[in-house]
């Protein structure tokens, strides 16, 4: 099964390509994201816990990049073992171009299970991976995004939280450009 | 005659515990001091074993020890029983199966580790921590690929993924290519048989029990046969003598040929629970079920039929590849051999015939007999066929069938295919069929389906099947490695029940009953004297189990031996007590009476004097009243029938309704006609089941992506309407002593061709130009069918 797609980002390319690069940012855009260590260079490690239908395992896994191309595109391609559940692989292949106003990201993504996964859940995977990969590239936009104009609430919300990391927020939603005040 | 002598309705005795929950299975056997065990099993199709590092589990709580191939190093690998012979005169390939994986895994489910822990839970949890690194190979799936050069290969211990390459009857090769030379028409058919999974409602399991001092085994176990896995596992596999183990199967909930084999998990845990000092049992779920049981069909055919201009069948050859999964069962290759050719002639007078079988291994779960065994994929390609070539030829489909059938006067009847069918009537049951489904009034139940805007189709199968099985002589000389009689012990107690120990296994089809009807009859006495007991080979003689329909017709007739043995020395104690000539003694009723006079004793004196032999004939009769039969059939059985059934498609979706079904069989004689009926309508659920639902699917890498009853659809009650039976035209079986021939696999047999050809009627009478449609008959493969067209 391969699905494509785009998203339009708001960032220029090569901050969405450093935030890619980025474990810290990885960690937030993986849905389910437990852990996420390692380099670009030498690989991730990475820990996520995802529901498929019935099955619902903690994956152990290694995220790799591949076909690096600098500040344009690269494959990701990830493998996780689910125990009993089976296991999970997927690669995506993301494309990033410049626009105006921001970039043009375009991506293909693949999604394959074994074992019990694909015993109870093959018929849901396809739903699944869309999902996964539209959370995905929604948390990747959210990450460098520079905030909107947001009202005074919505500002003050931000700050009562600051003491969390942006990790612990799994949909990222609200701290609209964290990554470049992280990296910046 | 007794009330419920042979032919009596009788209801079945062992229903009263089944419909009050009290029947005794496996699962429900717990046994002193027992430990569980979880496998651990591959989840990818085809891999190298890198790493197995049991170290941390065997730490986990309650772990008692984790067992992998190293601790079966003493042991075989699991058997298969018969030799098939290629065309080229060497023998199948036959590589090793292991219990557990050494080093290799080849499809998905295959167990490589066991935890044996206090609870289940903590077995699961600590087969969680076992690090098991699989390094995946490319699998194949698909039979054609499996065979291309340069296919990933299974099994490094032979040539490539052919196990066989059989023909049969391959003498006739030539005279069959001739024909089709010098035919007025040749019709040809490419289809696929699907491959099921039995789905027994209750899963397998089993329990090993070790007795140390005694240096003895036992092995509680979901089988079909138990004295066949004594002598499997205990002598080929595991290299433990017979009476060295006792194997025990209790109540059983349906086999369907799932449970005849010899598998991995019951050598499991009769060796564990040894390893481990404790009994060790393991249940399998559901999910477990699909990815290890072995499963049914799966072949590819090509048939072609020739005829002659007045559509005489000159000939017929097919060209199949039968899957067989990753590893040989028990009667893996015999299936789609020798219990698939001889009756694939079906009940016609075709002179000449030959049928190709390529046996491949694939990455998938292993294939063995499910109920039919061999013969369902017979009748389905050869009714398709010849439906196909009555459409082509603008022939009848009951008369060209009619036309070309076995005359009844020509019975015994020697087929082109090795066997002599002993008896038949095929122009009876055929106008039976017509008569119960008002076959002539079929074309205005068409106008009033299309006057609703569905379109109505009915289909024929009138098929043969050889089972019983079987002649031990000629089975050997075909390659068995067994013979295949059956035992019988009826064991006269010293007031007058009788125990009747056979060596056939009930698991659904009502031996109890049936049996003690046999014996009650022959005695005249009461069928509540006469209990049935089976399934313990401690308890009975050593015999080959139920499958192939031979428990009435081997089975009983083992037990009909054993009764006459009976009667031959009660005739003789009744000589002695009534002072007359055991020569004028008749029986009936329970008593024993001098020919001609009103002098007799009772089935009770006889039996008291049996065992209390103070006025005896001791000088030349032994005290007691057992005796044991053996009984090797002379031939095959011969069961025939002929099925109608009547679908409605509705042409907007695509969905088939099974609107009727109509079965008229001849098993020959009927011991019971409610079992029959039973077993009739099983049968056909079954096979309309396999017709219209159920589907195995792989996906390329050979992950099973129909594990489980989501997505893996069986027949439901409520899918089908009530089935007309019947079983009132009869030809004795000419060789065994009940005239009996068998009803277990009849319905799943007959059915599928008969589905597949209805709905292929309806289709071309509502104008559709359907080419090749492909069993399940889902809504969306009818609705491909019909646009492609």
């Amino acid at each position: 099964m391969e699905l494509e797609g785009t998203r339009q980002i708001r960032a220029a390319p090569d901050l969405v390509w450093a935030a890619i690069l980025n474990p810290e940012a990885l960690k937030t855009c993986i849905p389910g994201c437990e852990s996420l260590t390692g380099s670009p260079e030498e690989g991730f490690e990475a820990v996520v816990v995802q529901k498929v239908g019935p099955v619902k395992a903690r994956f152990n896994g290694q995220v790799t990049l591949s076909d690096i191309v600098e500040g344009q595109s690269l494959t990701l391609t990830g493998e996780g073992k689910g125990g009993p559940a089976g296991f999970a692989k997927g690669g995506a292949k993301v494309r990033l171009e410049p626009e105006e106003g921001g970039t043009l990201l375009s991506y293909t993504v693949e999604a394959k299970v074994g074992g019990k996964l694909a015993q109870l859940g093959s018929r849901l995977i396809d739903g699944f991976a869309k999902k996964l990969a539209e959370d995905f590239f929604e948390r990747l936009k959210t990450a460098v995004e520079p905030p909107e104009e947001a009202s005074e609430a919505e500002k003050e919300a931000a700050e009562d939280s600051e003491g969390t990391g942006p990790g612990d927020t799994p949909e990222g939603g609200r701290k609209k450009g964290w990554f470049k005040r992280m990296i910046g | 005659m007794p009330k419920d002598g042979i032919g009596a309705p009788m209801k079945r005795r062992e229903d009263l515990r089944f419909l009050a929950g009290d029947g005794r299975y496996t699962d429900d056997i717990n046994l002193h001091g027992q430990a569980y065990v979880w496998f651990l099993r591959s989840d990818v199709a085809h891999g190298r074993i890198t790493r197995l590092d049991t170290a941390a589990a065997a730490a986990m709580p309650g772990v008692l020890r984790v067992i992998t191939a190293e601790d079966f190093a003493h042991a075989g690998g699991m058997i298969t029983a018969w030799q098939v012979t290629n065309r080229d005169g060497t023998p199948q390939a036959e590589p090793k199966h292991p219990i557990l994986a050494e080093g290799k895994v080849r499809h998905i489910g295959e167990p490589i580790a066991g935890v044996v822990a206090e609870t289940l839970e903590q077995a699961r949890d600590a087969a969680e921590a076992i690090e098991l690194e699989i390094e995946e190979l490319p699998a194949v799936v698909d039979m054609a690929a499996a065979l291309a050069p340069g296919a990933p290969k299974l099994h490094e211990d032979i040539d490539s993924n052919l196990c066989f390459d059989w023909g049969f009857v391959d003498d006739n090769k030539a005279k069959v290519d001739a024909a089709f030379e010098s035919a007025h028409h040749v019709t040809t058919l490419e289809l696929v048989n699907n491959r099921c999974v039995a789905n027994a409602m209750e899963p397998r399991a089993a329990i090993g029990l070790y007795d140390r001092p005694m240096d003895h085994y036992t092995l509680y176990t979901t089988s079909q046969n138990p004295h066949v896995i004594r002598l499997v596992m205990g002598t080929f596999t595991l290299q433990i003598p017979e009476h060295k183990l006792r194997v025990v199967a209790p109540d059983v909930g349906g086999g369907f040929g799932s449970k005849i084999y010899n598998y991995n998990e019951e050598c499991f845990v009769t060796h564990a629970a040894k390893l481990v000092g404790r009994p060790v049992k393991w249940t399998a779920t559901r999910s477990e079920a699909f990815i290890s049981d072995a499963q049914g069909r799966d072949h590819v055919t090509k048939i072609q039929l020739a005829l002659d201009k007045d559509g005489m069948f000159l000939a017929f050859r097919t060209e199949t590849m039968a899957n067989l999964g990753a590893y040989l069962r028990l009667f893996a290759t015999v299936t789609p051999t020798y219990l698939h050719g001889p009756a694939a002639g079906g009940p016609y007078r075709t002179p000449v015939a030959h049928v190709h079988v390529k046996g491949v291994f694939t990455n998938t779960v292993p294939v063995d007999a499910y109920r039919g065994a061999g013969r369902p994929e017979g009748s389905y390609q050869l009714e398709r066929v010849v439906d196909k070539a009555a459409r082509e030829m603008g022939i009848d489909q009951a008369e060209i069938r009619r036309r070309n059938f076995v005359k009844p006067e020509e019975f015994p009847y020697q087929t082109p295919m090795a066997v002599v069918y002993d008896s038949g009537n095929y122009h009876a049951t055929l106008d039976k069929l017509l008569e119960l489904s008002d076959y002539a009034g079929f074309a205005k139940r068409r106008a009033e389906s299309e006057a609703r805007g569905k379109l109505r189709g009915f289909g024929f199968s009138t098929w043969v099947e050889a089972s019983g099985l079987a002649p031990s002589r000629l089975i050997g000389a075909l390659g068995a490695r067994a013979g295949l009689y059956e035992s019988a012990t009826v064991r006269v107690n010293p007031t007058g029940g009788i125990s009747v120990l056979t060596g056939t296994h009930s698991h659904g089809q009502g031996h109890e009953t049936v049996f003690a009807q046999i014996v009650a009859d022959k005695l005249g006495i009461d069928a509540g004297l006469v209990d049935i007991v089976h399934g313990d080979s401690d308890k009975t003689p050593f015999g080959m189990g139920t499958y192939g329909s031979r428990s009435a017709a081997v089975g009983g007739s083992a037990i009909a031996k054993a009764t006459d043995k009976i009667i031959a020395k009660a005739k003789k104690i009744a000589a002695h007590l009534l002072e007359a000539s055991d020569a004028d003694i008749e029986v009936a009723d329970g008593k024993f009476t001098v020919a001609g006079t009103d002098k007799a004793v009772d089935w009770a004196t006889i039996c008291l004097t049996a065992y209390v032999p103070h006025n005896y004939p001791m000088e030349t009769l032994e005290p007691g009243l057992e005796e044991t039969a053996f009984y090797d059939p002379a031939n095959f059985v011969y069961p025939a029938g002929a099925y109608g059934c009547e679908v409605e498609v509705d042409p907007d979706t695509g969905a088939v309704t099974v609107m009727r079904f109509v079965a008229a069989d001849d098993f020959g004689v009927v011991l019971n006609p409610v079992v029959v009926a039973g077993q009739q309508h099983g049968g056909i659920a079954q096979g309309i089941s396999q017709a219209l639902l159920e589907h195995t699917v792989y996906d390329e890498s050979g992950q099973l992506v129909s594990g489980s009853l989501m997505d893996y659809a069986i027949l439901r009650a409520g899918d089908v309407p009530g089935f007309t039976v019947d079983h009132s035209c009869v030809t004795r079986c000419e060789h065994n002593p009940l005239g009996v021939k068998g009803c277990g696999e009849a319905g799943a047999i007959g059915a599928p061709p008969a589905v597949v050809n209805a709905v292929v009627d309806a289709l071309q009478a509502g104008g559709y130009g359907i080419k090749d449609i492909d069993m399940p008959l889902t809504p969306s493969r009818v609705w491909a069918a019909m646009h492609e067209g």
